[in-house]
């Protein structure tokens, strides 16, 4: 079992115990603790349940590569599912749960599936589509259900803020170990702005564990004075907590820093996004030891050989009392070492290979460890915790040769540089023959703008395992980074360490090579997602000879882990079984992040209010004091209705209606796009952007115009008036000025560059108010100022002038049939204006009206609505609107799109007026049947609604909708069946689309 | 995130910046021309895996609209020029040839 020891621990201050709780248990750790060294500390060994098997769980690694150990972290507003206990720093009052368990940890009846497991093979999710549906839904199904999904999903709001940093930098350094650290000094010295970022919480990396001497004095000492020389160059800018998490085109790199993980409720910022530009990247990211694939190696006790180490001398924590070192190269001898050296029971050293004599295994076998050459193990012993190991002949077939008592298990398979970062933006990889690992290949590496490359690699990231070769390769790759963004080329020599001699490593993908297939269904590949040897090897026997297809299939490298301890080795098992050679499968795809990153994060700032920028017109005050119901219209906000108390939307928008036919009405218009069109050639452009022919509008005239696009469709609407001789303003949809504003651009720009014309977007410049009803022209006349009679100012006319003491204006242009003027005044006068015409028009009935109550004077007036009456498929043909279509025009925007074939099929639906028999109101979006069927037995639909409202005017529903042959077909009754699940059909007459004020006598006043 | 030079203001915008408008160098066909033109002109593009010529609006800067001549695979950027010309520069193409022999040529 594993224990705190009495001494070790360089990163934990003794002095300072903190109190936590796992599965409710207190335990303790100290500061400096990770969670699992503190779990581990405490005897934890137990920490989860695998996810599809679930069999216990026990931390395997000490890094962000932690495949077992997650938890769900927290309570409450701070929950957090799928948290990596070897990355979470330890602080008083932790409250962690395991997780994929029911109903405790200890005694979970999920395990059931471990002894069906051969019912649960590579793709059974896949297999149980094709057994018969019955089958699905009552057996497969239910056990899917019961072990899919790792964690819970939090319940509550998050408490916490995050937020976003923007960072410009000539080179990032990913990776604070020495590599990182080597090459920073090396880029900085060449005066490049040099921005170093460490995932954990110390400098140094796995160094200070190994030991070892730079220039001269111990690695820790070396690490300890290049931070301190860093620190005090003002180009050099330290981060820790912060983990590289992706790289994306051309220099551009995500960070995360965890910035209050480890002190909670601080008033910090949890986490904060890292949106770096940087000429050059390094990645330092190390390297991370692979598993070795025995029977029995996913027992909690089995461990990395480097993470045992780690425990020891980090956080002064024992994976067990005897250790058995199980390796396939040099490394894990340091292990034994270490463990010897704390006083542990090391009983053997199980190398794959034939015969070790480098200088780790001499001073090894000096320390007195036995090293058995050429072996494997056969078997672990152990359910819950380890127990013992079976030795067997590495060449065999796994007959047992010694049974030897230990409970923990130091495995080494070798190491695989961190190629992830280097892979995310396009660099490739290459085939390591010795070392048996993919590592980037220089000459490949991703392409910045200018055709160069942007990203080196520095360290074990590029394959150099030993202290003096990771030192001379990053002070080579900070040296070039820092030329490369502008630096000047560095002389000084490269940080040196003693070169070491290794003995070189044996592939081991299988343990021993020739076991047979029950132990192959016991050797785990993905221990998070429960794939083994057997499951790949099925995969490849039924046909799945790419990676990325067997990726998916088997599940292997598809947790959060994302297959950081299994993908090697899976792929390697599946070469084999392929009979390939590795390069020839290859890798999957590593994408962006590197380890997973937070929603929060990722959502900084950006939520409620602050999700996305609001426009307000210069009255929205007003209206929020009114108690408006607002509605979002692009990033505006318009008042739908205002309801008075007691008065239910519907109500308010009846009134609303009612009132301004019968009284007075103000609507808020200042979202109306308004673009100003000027210059010799704006005729001329005018006549292309619009149908209509724009140019002959006499000055001092509005006129109704429409706008499409080069497919012919129907794509914004609005009055234009000619200001001058060279100058017309165009009113736009609310939603639409800054699409229209760009649309004129594109073509002023790249089409007609020769046409002197220049377009405004004056859209804020500008208040609008509609003055709507019988009394608006006595309320403009009460205000006083300029001339509104029905003479000066007739019908589709404007003018300049002042309305009571405000400049002005005045548009005689009407969307609700009614008299109404539409009155600009600059934007700073827009709420004064508003209250001027609230306070005199009091006395003529005047209320606000939103929205809805604009669109259902509309309707009952046959106006279409851009997004109601066309969806990006409807041309102007369509909706009768001929006779705004100019035939005098050799060209406009959308002409020749008209002609086509299936623009002038006389069986296009087209515009008409609906009324129901009853008087009911047709649901939205409802689409009318007529007779038979089509090729899938359903009933053939001849038309939809495109508006349908209850009418307050005429006391019943009305609505517009497109008709196959609709206006040939005036007075005949279609169906629109509810999909209300009644079976209810709503009969409508087919009638003119202007219910309201046909001759339009209530206007011309 | 893509970085291209606008050549209207001179900065080297990030593409939050930006907006992307398609290929570049499309010749309009209007009224009185043949329905194949048409078609080719509203729906035929190259979408090609390697040098391609395209339109960006500078729009989060200067409003101008300009051209790219970048490559859809390395992401390399060729160069950026004016919006108002019916064809890249030669200068432009001549060094796009000599680091692609193989490329069919611009148009």
């Amino acid at each position: 079992m594993s224990t705190r020891l009495a001494d070790h621990g360089r990163l934990i201050d003794r002095s300072k115990p903190m109190n936590f709780e796992f599965n409710g248990k207190r335990m303790k750790g100290y500061e400096g603790d990770t969670l699992a060294s503190a779990l581990l500390g405490a005897g934890q060994t137990l920490v989860g349940r695998s996810f599809k098997y679930h069999r216990p769980r026990g931390i395997i690694a000490s890094g962000g590569e932690e495949p077992n150990a997650l938890v769900n972290m927290g309570q409450g507003g701070r929950f957090e599912p799928n948290q990596r206990t070897t990355t979470t720093e330890l602080f008083d009052g932790l409250y962690a749960t395991s997780q994929n368990h029911w109903p405790s940890l200890e005694f979970d009846v999920g395990v059931v599936n471990n002894y069906v497991a051969r019912f649960l093979p590579a793709g059974f999710y896949y297999k149980t589509f094709m057994a018969p549906r019955a089958a699905w839904k009552h057996v497969f199904e239910p056990i899917v259900r019961q072990s899919a999904g790792l964690g819970k999903v939090p319940k509550d709001r998050d408490v916490d803020t995050y937020e976003y940093f923007y960072h410009h930098t000539d080179v990032l350094i990913v990776g604070g170990g020495v590599a990182g650290l080597a090459a920073a000094k090396a880029a900085a010295a060449s005066g490049a702005k040099v921005m170093v970022v460490e995932q954990t919480a110390h400098w140094g990396g796995r160094t200070p564990v190994d030991g070892g001497e730079i220039d001269g004095i111990p690695a820790a000492d070396w690490i300890e004075a290049t931070v301190e020389a860093l620190e005090n160059m003002d180009n050099v800018t330290l981060r820790l907590r912060m983990q590289g998490s992706g790289i994306y085109d051309h220099g551009y790199a995500l960070g995360y820093e965890r910035v209050a993980d480890h002190t909670p409720g601080d008033g910090r910022p949890r986490h904060r996004l890292w949106r770096i530009r940087a000429q050059q990247i390094v990645n330092a990211t190390g390297a991370i030891e692979r598993p070795l694939s025995f029977a029995g190696n996913d027992i909690p006790g089995v461990m990395l050989a480097g993470a045992v180490r780690d425990y020891v001398v980090n956080w002064g924590v024992s994976a067990g009392d005897r250790t058995v070192v199980v390796t396939n190269n040099d490394d894990a001898y340091r292990t034994a070492l270490v463990l010897k050296e704390a006083g542990l029971e090391v009983p053997v050293i199980i190398d794959a290979r034939a015969a070790v004599t480098s200088p780790l295994a001499q001073a090894a076998r000096a320390a007195g460890i036995r090293v058995a050459e050429g072996k494997g193990i056969a078997k672990v012993h152990g359910g819950k915790f380890v127990t013992g190991v079976s030795i067997c002949a590495q060449a065999g077939e796994g007959s047992s040769l010694e049974e030897i008592k230990c409970d923990a298990v130091a495995m080494s398979g070798g190491w695989s540089p961190v190629v992830h970062l280097w892979s995310h933006c396009g660099g490739k990889l290459i085939w390591d023959e010795v070392q048996a690992f993919f590592r980037p290949d220089p000459a490949r590496p991703p392409l910045s703008h200018d055709g160069k490359g942007f990203v080196l690699t520095a360290g074990s990231a590029s394959g150099a395992l030993g202290l003096s070769d990771v030192l001379t390769d990053a002070d080579a790759a900070g040296k070039a980074a820092g030329k490369a963004a502008g630096g000047k080329a560095g002389r000084k020599a490269a940080p040196k360490a003693a070169a070491e001699v290794h003995q070189a490593m044996e592939p081991v993908w299988i343990m021993p090579q020739g076991a047979s297939i029950q132990k192959r269904m016991k050797m785990w590949l993905d221990y998070q997602n429960d794939v083994k040897v057997s499951d790949v090897q099925l995969a490849a026997r039924e046909g799945y000879e790419s990676v990325e297809h067997t990726k998916r299939y088997t599940t292997l490298g598809m947790a959060t882990d994302q297959g950081k301890l299994s993908n090697i080795n899976g792929l390697a098992v599946l070469s084999d079984a392929l009979d390939q050679p590795i390069p020839q499968t290859g890798t999957t795809t590593f994408r962006p992040p590197y380890t997973p990153i937070s929603f929060g994060a990722i959502a900084g700032e950006a939520k409620d209010e602050l999700f996305q920028p609001i426009r307000k017109t210069p009255m929205h005050d007003w209206h929020e004091e009114a108690g408006a119901y607002f509605e979002p219209v692009g990033h505006w906000r318009r008042p739908y209705t205002y309801p008075k108390p007691d008065e239910t939307h519907a109500q308010a928008v009846n009134r609303e209606v009612l009132n301004t036919r019968e009284r007075l009405g103000l609507l808020d218009a200042s979202t109306l796009g308004k673009l100003i069109v000027s210059g010799p050639d704006a005729g001329r452009f005018m006549d292309m952007m619009y149908t209509n022919l724009m140019s002959t509008l006499p000055v001092g005239k509005c006129r109704y115009g429409l706008m499409c696009t080069e497919n012919g469709f129907l794509s914004d609407d609005g009055v234009v008036a000619r200001i001058d001789e060279t100058t017309w303003l165009c009113h736009t949809t609310s939603g639409g000025a800054d699409r229209i504003h760009a649309w004129m651009e594109d073509w002023l720009q790249c089409e007609w560059w020769d046409w002197k014309v220049h377009v405004a977007n004056v859209t804020e410049q500008l208040a609008q108010v509609a003055v709507v009803g019988p009394n608006a022209r006595k309320v403009l006349e009460k205000l006083g100022g300029m001339d509104v009679s029905k003479e000066t100012l007739p019908f589709m006319q404007w003018a300049d002038g002042t309305i009571g003491g405000f400049d002005a204006r005045v548009y005689r242009i009407s969307f609700s049939g009614e008299l109404s003027y539409e009155i600009a005044v600059p934007a700073s006068q827009g709420r004064a204006f508003w209250d001027a015409l609230l306070e005199a028009g009091e006395e003529f009935g005047v209320m606000p009206y939103g929205t809805e109550a604009l669109h259902i004077m509309r309707a009952e007036k046959g106006f279409i609505m851009i997004g109601d009456e066309t969806d990006g498929t409807i041309i102007p043909q369509d909706l009768g609107l001929n006779w705004a279509i100019s035939k005098k025009k050799d060209d406009f925007l959308g002409k020749r799109a008209q002609l086509r074939s299936h623009m002038v099929d006389p069986d296009r639906w087209k515009l008409v007026g609906l009324e129901t028999l009853d008087g009911t109101v047709i649901p939205d979006g409802a689409y009318a049947v007529g007779e038979g069927v089509n090729a899938n037995g359903q009933k053939n639909v001849i038309g939809r609604v495109t508006s349908t409202y209850f009418s307050p005017t005429l006391n019943k529903g009305i609505a517009m909708g497109l008709i196959k042959h609709g206006p040939d077909r005036m007075g005949e009754v279609v169906d629109f069946p509810t999909l209300d699940g009644t079976g209810t059909v709503i009969k409508a007459r087919i009638v003119d689309q202007v219910f309201y004020d046909k001759e339009g006598a209530k206007g011309n006043v | 995130m893509l970085t291209l030079h606008c050549p209207n203001c001179g900065v080297m915008a990030d593409e939050t910046e930006l907006h992307a408008e398609g290929e570049a160098h499309i010749k309009r066909f209007g009224p009185g021309s043949s329905d194949e033109e048409f078609e080719n002109y509203l729906f035929e593009r190259k979408n090609p895996k390697g040098v391609h010529f395209e339109r960006w609006r500078h729009v989060a800067g200067c409003g101008k609209y300009f051209h790219a001549a970048r490559n859809t695979m390395t992401l390399e950027v060729y160069g950026t020029y004016s919006a108002q010309t019916l064809a890249p520069p030669k200068t432009l193409v001549n060094a796009i040839k000599k680091k692609h022999p193989e490329w069919e040529g611009w148009a």
